[in-house]
C-alpha cells in the first residue's frame, strides 16, 4: 500500500479513537472527573498540546493531484498533506532570514520576499513549514513507541504478576537483564543491527521503554490479586481471562496512561539524540538541531534554523511535562511518587 | 549475610549471562556477520571478498552449537567477552582493550568531577526548594525545573559552546590535553553545561524524596523539642534521605568509566563515549557490542553492591 493511503488510514484510526474514548469518558464517572480535573489545572498546556496534535493530523492527511505542476514537475506526481498544500511554492533557493527581502549569503533576490517568518533552510525550504512538518514525526515517534511498548508491558507484566510462580521468574529475569543495559547504549544497538528507519527506530525505542511500565503493572497487579474483589470473583468461579480483563486491567489503566505521558518526553528527546547520532528519524527536529552544528560555525552564524526547532521541541515537552505532573497527582497520589 | 550475598552474586552472574545471550542473537542473529561484512565493504561487493573479510575478522564459524558443538560463534562470544579479550575492531584492526585502556583517563577526567559537582549541585538546590516548601520560592524551583528537563541536551551543548565558547571566549570550544595543569581549561565548559542540563531532574528528583521526609514523624518531634527549622533539613531529614539519593548515586558510578556519549563527542575529548560514537559511525559492530557488554557489566555489579550495602544497613533486606 502507498505511504499516504496508510496515512489516512491512521488519521482515521486517531479520530475514531478520539470520538470512543471521548464517548467512554463521558459515562464513566472517575475518568470524567479526572479529565474536568486536569482541564481546571492545566487548560494552557493541553490547548498546546492539542495544537501540536492539529498540526500533526494536518500533515498526516495526504492525497493526491490538485497541484499545478509549475516550477516544480515532481510534485504534481506525489502525494501532498494538507500542511504541504498550505506552503506550495513557498521554494527558495538558499538561506534567508526570518522576513528577509533577499538571501542571507550573497543578498540575490528572493522569489517570494518577506513571506518566511522563520527564514528559509540551505535548501531554500521554508523553516516554519519544515518546523511544522516536525510535529508529526514527534507525535509518531511517541505514538507507535508506545503502540509497541504499552501492550508487551501490560501483557508480561501482568501474567507474570498474576500468575506469580515460573513465568514470574522468566519475566522478571527478562526484565533485569535488559534493565541493566544502558538505556542509550542498548538503543543505540537495536538500530544498528536492524538498519536505520523510522519503524526501526520506534521498535528500539519500544523495547528499551517497555521495562519500566511492565515493572509497574507486575507490582501493582501483584497488589490487586489479594485484593478482596479479586478473591470474591475467584471464589465466585469466574474465568482467569475475566478477572484479568475485568478486575485486573481497569486498575492498571492510569498507571498506564501517566508512565506513557511521562516516558513521551523521554522519548523525544532520545529520538533528538539519536539523531545527532546520525540515526534518527527523517525529518524530526532532531535531525534540524543536528544540522544547525554547521550553521553555528558559519559567520555570521544561521540562527533561525536551530531557533524554530528547539523552541518546538522545548514548547511539546514542556505542556507534555505539565500535563504528566498534573496527571500524576490528579489519578495516582501515591504509587509514582517516588519515582524521578 | 553471606548467604544473601552470594545469591546476589549468582543471580547478578545469571543476568550477565543473559546479556550476552541478547547480544549474540542482536549482533550475530539478527546482524548476522554476512550483513556486517556488507556494511564495511559496501553492497556490491563479491561473495569472495566477504568470505575472506568474515575470515580475517573470525566471523567464519557456524553460530549456534547444534550446528557445530566444538567451533561455533556462541561459545566463542562467551569465551570472548567473559575472559575480556574482546578481539579487533571491524572498522581498522586496532585492539579493542588497548583502545579501552587509553579511553578511560579522559573519560574519568570528565566524569568523576562530573559526579561530584552534580550531586552536590542537586542535593543543596533541593535542600533549599525542600525548606521553602509550599511558598513561591518552592513553586518556582519546581516549574524551572520542569522547563530545564524540557530542553534537548544538544540544545544546552550547542547554545554553550556558542555563547561562552565562541563569543565570550572563556574557554577553548573544544580539546582535550593530559596535562593536569591545563586540563581544567577543556573541561570547565562541558561540566558546566552537563551540570545545568542535569540539574532540573535532580532537583526535582531528590525534592521529593526530602519532602517524603518531611512529613515523617521525627521530624514532628524534633520540631517539638524546639530544634530550628535549618537544623532540621541539615541533620534529621538530610541524614534520612540519604538511603534513597544512595541508591540513584551508587547505580550511576559505573557509568562514569563509560563517559558521556554527547559531551565526550562534541568537546573532542579522547574517551569511551567517543570511542562508541566513532563505532556507530564507522560501523564498527566489535567495538560497539564491547561497550555495551562493559556498560551492562558495570551496571550489574554496581547494583549487587547496593543491595548488599543495603543488606548490611538493613536487616529487613536480608530475610526477605
Amino acid at each position: 500500500m502507498e505511504p499516504h493511503v496508510i496515512s489516512n488510514v491512521v488519521v482515521v484510526l486517531v479520530l475514531l479513537a478520539g470520538f470512543g474514548i471521548a464517548a467512554f469518558v463521558r459515562r464513566n464517572r472517575m475518568w470524567n472527573d479526572a479529565l474536568r480535573e486536569l482541564w481546571r489545572r492545566r487548560p494552557v498546556a493541553i490547548v498546546v498540546v492539542a495544537i501540536y496534535a492539529g498540526v500533526a493530523l494536518l500533515d498526516s492527511a495526504a492525497w493526491m493531484g490538485g497541484v499545478e505542476s509549475g516550477e516544480d514537475v515532481v510534485a504534481a506526481h506525489e502525494a501532498k498533506s494538507v500542511l504541504d498544500r498550505l506552503f506550495l511554492g513557498t521554494q527558495e533557493k538558499s538561506y534567508s532570514a526570518p522576513f528577509a527581502d533577499a538571501e542571507f549569503y550573497g543578498g540575490a533576490d528572493l522569489a517570494h520576499p518577506g513571506s518566511h517568518p522563520f527564514g528559509t533552510d540551505i535548501l531554500g525550504r521554508d523553516v516554519l513549514y519544515l518546523t511544522l512538518k516536525g510535529a508529526r514525526v514527534a507525535l509518531l515517534i511517541g505514538g507507535l513507541t508506545s503502540l509497541i511498548a504499552i501492550p508487551l508491558a501490560l501483557l508480561l507484566g501482568v501474567s507474570a504478576g498474576y500468575f506469580g510462580g515460573r513465568l514470574d521468574d522468566a519475566v522478571f529475569f527478562l526484565i533485569s537483564t535488559l534493565a541493566s543495559i544502558p538505556g542509550l547504549l542498548l538503543l543505540i544497538a537495536l538500530i544498528m543491527v536492524m538498519g536505520q528507519s523510522t519503524f526501526s527506530v520506534c521498535i528500539a525505542l519500544g523495547v528499551t521503554s517497555w521495562v519500566g511500565l511492565s515493572r509497574v503493572t507486575r507490582g501493582e497487579t501483584l497488589k490487586l490479586r489479594e485484593l478482596d474483589y479479586v478473591k470474591a470473583a475467584r471464589a465466585l468461579g469466574v474465568s482467569q481471562l475475566r478477572i484479568l480483563v475485568r478486575h485486573i486491567l481497569p486498575n492498571l489503566m492510569h498507571l498506564v496512561i501517566i508512565t506513557f505521558v511521562l516516558m513521551f518526553s523521554g522519548l523525544v528527546l532520545s529520538e533528538a539524540i539519536l539523531s545527532w547520532l546520525g540515526i534518527g528519524v527523517d525529518g524530526s527536529w532532531g535531525q534540524m538541531i543536528d544540522q544547525a552544528r554547521d550553521e553555528l560555525t558559519r559567520s555570521p552564524i544561521i540562527w533561525w534554523n536551530i531557533l524554530a526547532s528547539g523552541t518546538a521541541l522545548f514548547g511539546l515537552l514542556l505542556a507534555v511535562n505539565f500535563v504528566g505532573d498534573a496527571l500524576r497527582d490528579i489519578l495516582d497520589p501515591r504509587t509514582l511518587r517516588d519515582q524521578p | 549475610m553471606l548467604a544473601y550475598v552470594l545469591r546476589r552474586a549468582a543471580y547478578g552472574v545469571l543476568v550477565v549471562l543473559g546479556v550476552l545471550l541478547l547480544l549474540f542473537v542482536l549482533f550475530f542473529q539478527i546482524a548476522s556477520p554476512d550483513d556486517v561484512a556488507r556494511r564495511a565493504l559496501g553492497e556490491k561487493a563479491l561473495p569472495e571478498v566477504i568470505e575472506q573479510w568474515k575470515a580475517n575478522h573470525g566471523y567464519d564459524r557456524p553460530l549456534w552449537p547444534w550446528q557445530d558443538f566444538s567451533n561455533n560463534m556462541l561459545f566463542e562470544h562467551y569465551r570472548s567477552m567473559l575472559t575480556f579479550d574482546f578481539g579487533r575492531s571491524d572498522a581498522d584492526d586496532v585492539v579493542i582493550t588497548e583502545r579501552l585502556r587509553q579511553g578511560v583517563g579522559p573519560s574519568l577526567a570528565l566524569t568523576l568531577p562530573l559526579f561530584v559537582a552534580g550531586i552536590s549541585v542537586g542535593i543543596v538546590l533541593s535542600l533549599f526548594v525542600a525548606f521553602f516548601r509550599e511558598t513561591y520560592i518552592d513553586r518556582v524551583g519546581v516549574w524551572l525545573c520542569v522547563l530545564g528537563m524540557s530542553v534537548s541536551i544538544l540544545l544546552y551543548i550547542m547554545g554553550g559552546q556558542l555563547v561562552i565558547a565562541q563569543w565570550l571566549r572563556w574557554f577553548p570550544i573544544s580539546g582535550f590535553d593530559p596535562d593536569p595543569s591545563v586540563v581544567g581549561r577543556f573541561l570547565a565548559l562541558p561540566l558546566v553545561i552537563a551540570v545545568l542540563s542535569g540539574v532540573g531532574g535532580d532537583v526535582r528528583f531528590y525534592r521529593t524524596v526530602f519532602l517524603e521526609e518531611t512529613n515523617r514523624d521525627y521530624v514532628r518531634t524534633a520540631r517539638a523539642k524546639g530544634a530550628g527549622e535549618i537544623r532540621i533539613m541539615a541533620r534529621h531529614v538530610l541524614r534520612n534521605a540519604l538511603i534513597p539519593i544512595l541508591t540513584r548515586v551508587v547505580v550511576a558510578i559505573p557509568f562514569l568509566f563509560m563517559g558521556s556519549l554527547l559531551l565526550e563527542s562534541f568537546f573532542g575529548i579522547p574517551g569511551l563515549g567517543s570511542i562508541t560514537v566513532d563505532a556507530i559511525n564507522g560501523n564498527d559492530f566489535s567495538t560497539l557490542r564491547t561497550m555495551v557488554f562493559i556498560g551492562a557489566l558495570l551496571f550489574i555489579v554496581g547494583q549487587i553492591a547496593t543491595d548488599v550495602s543495603y543488606a548490611l544497613v538493613d536487616p529487613r533486606v536480608r530475610f526477605s
